[in-house]
């Protein structure tokens, strides 16, 4: 029976999706366990509704009086509940924000760490995480040795528990840091971010030039949920930001739906989404790599298939 | 002003992965790089330095002996010198274990500034820069794609999910650097030849146990083999009825 504790991820009050699914891992990786208690905590002031998380899987809930994002604050307001509640487990979203978390509460603890987990299981005693190694190429499964497991979950790999609960409320007070984040510039309203959309629709140097990219952002405004993603040879160009960019060096995507468009399917890019559920490949190149690993693959011209499959999703979706 | 950038001994990205009898990536045949996002880091401190007139930037790794060859590298593109912690288990060692070592040579460092890569592409973590940081009981700016020295205010961009966040910390401070921070230059011939003459210190660590056990390592699981549905606009009728109907993603 191991309780475990899930930092949560809010910004400007709100709870961000990955900290819904981070609670359903800590509620699945609980109850296999034997039945632990699962706690979630907000390192800064949060709106935080208590049928959600109660929902997701959280059977309490702590939230803590700070005001903006401090990570060294956060990390330390996590070590010092960890060490109050006694769990066998601290929980982060595999998010840039759980990720800067996940190094400095395991050393809070003195503890090993787990990044970037796709499954927790339950054998002997302990937890143990999978997760990939060498951008994807290969996955590893590992038990943490200290006497809490901190470990990260990667967004689209887990679900909130989807019960009808409601978490217990309570506060907690905040810990300082020295680090603090003083602006956010927020893209608000846009597209998903790749690393957290359901879809993604990506584009290579077949696109031909930046021009060409409102071929992809139609269909993207054209398929739900679906974010952008670039491979290095575009970002390199300068033709997209390298917040786009997908792979080795990039983000690493798992949705349900990749749309690869022009993009021949380098080994490096391949790293960073070939976990996807479905992939789709365009390339006129009918030798191009990528088609070894799409499930579907169209061979043909960017210019002709993005418009038709783009009315195509449209009316679709309709 | 003393500055550290801490790097490491990588598979290079070509890499196609064979897991060995130890569960371990199959050396043979696997060629050795400096982590990628470790030259951002390099970058980063050596303008600083430049910057400031002054200081020395000393570049130190975790490796086992071969990572002399990633430090030679550092040193040609412009680090005063170097220290390789050595052990031959080293290259597997867990990211806690490893920030444990380094935080314990930084310590004696006193740098003001330490620079890390925000993942080595081998185990890709994200988690030694900040792990050694709490150790030193130091702030730390993960990620960061811009960096300001603002008197000894650290003033620094990261990009976070749909959007970019601010970060101010003071000195003494650990980076972990992002691509987009800087283009890393390349070692010059006489870069290269005045590496040679600079010092790299080779200092043999023990490490006791390992705080992550690994229990296996293993290729993901095979895609089913797809399919390419025709040639051009006119294959597109069937690929939405594949993805509406077999796949069910639509
Ligand atoms: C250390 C390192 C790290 C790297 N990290 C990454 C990474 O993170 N992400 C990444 O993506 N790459 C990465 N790379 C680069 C990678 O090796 C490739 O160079 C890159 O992915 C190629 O991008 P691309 O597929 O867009 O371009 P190309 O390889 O040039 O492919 C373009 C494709 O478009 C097709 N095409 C051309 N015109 C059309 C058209 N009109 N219609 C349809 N198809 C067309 C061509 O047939 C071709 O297959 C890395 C490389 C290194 C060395």
């Amino acid at each position: 029976m191991t309780d475990i504790l899930v930092v949560l991820e809010t910004r400007e009050g709100a709870l961000r999706n990955a900290s819904l699914e981070a609670v359903g891992a800590a509620r699945a990786a609980a109850d296999a366990s034997g039945g632990g208690k699962v706690t979630a905590l907000a390192t800064e002031q949060a709106d935080l509704d208590a049928a959600q998380l109660g929902g997701a899987g959280a059977d309490a809930v702590l939230v803590a009086d700070a005001g903006a994002h401090s990570p060294d604050g956060a990390a330390a307001t996590a070590v010092r509940v960890a060490g109050e509640l006694g769990v066998g487990a601290v929980f982060v979203s595999a998010t840039v924000r759980g990720r800067d978390l996940l190094g400095r509460i395991a050393a809070g603890l003195d503890t090993g760490f787990a990044a970037d987990c796709t499954a927790v299981d339950f054998a002997e005693g302990g937890f143990v995480f999978t997760r990939p190694v060498y951008a994807g190429k290969a996955q590893i499964q590992v038990k943490v040795n200290g006497p809490v497991a901190v470990a990260s979950m990667r967004g689209n790999h887990f679900a909130p528990a989807g019960r009808e609960a409601s978490a217990e409320m309570g506060t907690t007070a905040a810990e300082g840091g020295k680090a603090q984040v003083t602006a956010i510039a927020g893209k608000s309203g846009g597209r998903p971010d790749v690393a957290e959309a359901a879809r993604v629709v990506a584009g290579g140097r077949g696109l031909g030039s930046a021009e060409n990219w409102h071929l992809l952002e139609a269909l993207a405004d054209a398929l739900p949920g679906a974010g952008l993603g670039a491979s290095r040879a575009v970002v390199d160009s300068g033709w997209r930001p390298h917040s786009e960019q997908v792979g080795q060096t990039g983000k690493t995507v798992s949705p349900e739906l990749y749309i690869a468009a022009g993009i021949s399917g380098a080994i490096q890019h391949l790293a960073g989404m070939s976990s996807s559920k479905v992939i789709v490949a365009i390339n006129k190149d009918a030798e191009a790599p990528i088609f070894q690993h799409a499930t579907y693959g169209i061979v043909g011209d960017v210019n002709e298939i993005l418009p038709a499959l783009t009315e195509a999703v449209k009316a679709a979706v309709e | 002003m003393k500055i550290c950038v801490c790097v490491k001994r990588v598979p290079s990205t070509t890499t196609r992965v064979v897991v060995g009898a130890d569960n371990q990536l199959d050396p043979t045949g696997v060629e050795f790089e400096l982590n990628p996002y470790d030259e951002f880091a390099v970058e980063q401190a050596l303008q600083v330095k430049e910057a400031a007139g002054e200081g020395s930037v000393t570049a130190i790794s975790f490796g086992s002996a071969d990572a002399k060859k990633e430090l030679q590298k550092v040193l040609a593109m412009g680090a005063d010198d170097a220290v390789l912690l050595q052990n031959a288990e080293a290259p597997h060692a867990d990211g806690a274990t490893t920030a444990k070592v380094l935080a314990e040579e930084l310590q004696a460092a006193g740098a003001q500034l330490i620079f890390f890569g925000k993942q080595a592409v081998d185990r890709d973590q994200h988690g030694v820069g900040p792990a050694v940081a709490t150790r030193l009981g130091m702030p730390c700016i993960t990620e960061v794609v811009k960096f300001e020295l603002q008197g000894d205010q650290v003033v620094c961009e990261r990009e976070i999910e749909g959007g970019r966040e601010t970060v101010t910390a003071s000195l003494p401070c650990a980076i972990t650097c992002q691509k987009g921070l800087n283009e890393p230059r390349f070692a010059s011939l006489k870069g290269i030849m005045a590496a040679k003459k600079k010092p790299l210190e080779m200092k043999d660590v023990a490490i006791e146990g390992a705080a992550v056990e690994l229990v296996s390592m293993s290729l993901p699981p095979e895609r089913p083999a797809g399919r390419i549905i025709g040639e051009g606009a006119d294959a597109v009728p069937a690929l939405m009825e594949a993805l509406k109907n077999e796949a069910k993603v639509l």
